[in-house]
């Protein structure tokens, strides 16, 4: 079952090119996931090009009536969720080097300093990153989302809360008290503590 | 302890929208990464094999 374009004659031009040739028009964005995900761009690289390898193979699976960049995108987090089930020592300690680097206050010139929030980004779990990217930047619905994540809707959306939650708390922002309300020792302990505890 | 009354807490809103503008940044920072040239040519390597194996499968 090589598919060779004309095999299988579809009525639907869309539908009868070969989704393979889409690939490569998708891997910026797939790329932009990975990395977003991993926060490590050799890392990032692995894992397109592990997905592509998959796409490529698995290509007669894909229904070319859906989204090429979902079905591309879930193969990519499931190929690091089993690779990270496998080196999760590894990540542990890396996430511990992050989070000894952060213990300076957030800029309270009002706005979030970019760099802040990529630090505090940096120390979400994957799962938090991984939620975020996908209904807050990537323009996925959360529905696309939750069938991507193999989860109900209802918990794509209390893990985008926890994990915007998260993310203030790791910025030093208390959500009920106001954007910019001064750090203490607690918050600071909680941005120390927290990095190993993140989920 | 998850206590989502968001329409009425503006300032709640307000941190979300910039965290939103934040990640979105995340993210087309992310797509600005200069693409490697491993994945051209791996794509071109899986064409060409896939071009002499055809009929041949597994």
């Amino acid at each position: 079952m090589t598919a060779t374009a004309g095999t299988r004659p579809d009525p639907l031009s869309d539908l009868s090119e070969d989704p393979r040739d889409r690939l490569a028009g998708a891997i910026p964005r797939l790329r932009a996931f990975a990395i977003s995900l991993t926060r490590d761009v050799s890392r990032a690289d692995d894992l397109v090009q592990e997905t592509i390898l998959k796409a490529w193979s698995n290509i007669d699976k894909f229904d070319p009536r859906t989204n090429l960049d979902a079905w591309l995108f879930t193969i990519l987090r499931n190929t690091f969720y089993s690779g990270l089930r496998k080196t999760r020592r590894e990540v542990q300690d890396s996430d511990g080097t992050f989070a000894a680097g952060l213990s300076e206050k957030p800029a309270h010139d009002g706005r979030l300093a970019f760099k802040d929030f990529q630090r505090a980004f940096d120390q979400l779990s994957p799962e938090h990153r991984e939620v975020l990217i996908l209904v807050g930047a990537s323009g996925f619905s959360c529905e696309e989302a939750a069938e991507m994540m193999g989860v109900a809707v209802g918990t794509v959306k209390s893990r985008a809360s926890r994990a915007r939650k998260r993310l203030a708390e790791l910025m030093h922002l208390e959500e009920g008290e106001g954007l910019f309300s001064g750090t203490d020792g607690a918050t600071q302990a909680v941005v120390l503590g927290g990095a190993a505890a993140a989920r | 302890m998850s206590s989502d009354r968001e329409e009425d807490m503006p300032r709640r809103q307000a941190l979300r929208a910039q965290i939103d503008e934040n990640l979105k940044r995340v993210y087309s920072d992310a797509l600005k990464e200069e693409l490697p040239d491993r994945f051209r040519d791996l794509l071109a390597q899986l064409k060409a094999k896939d071009g002499t194996a055809a009929g041949g499968g597994s």
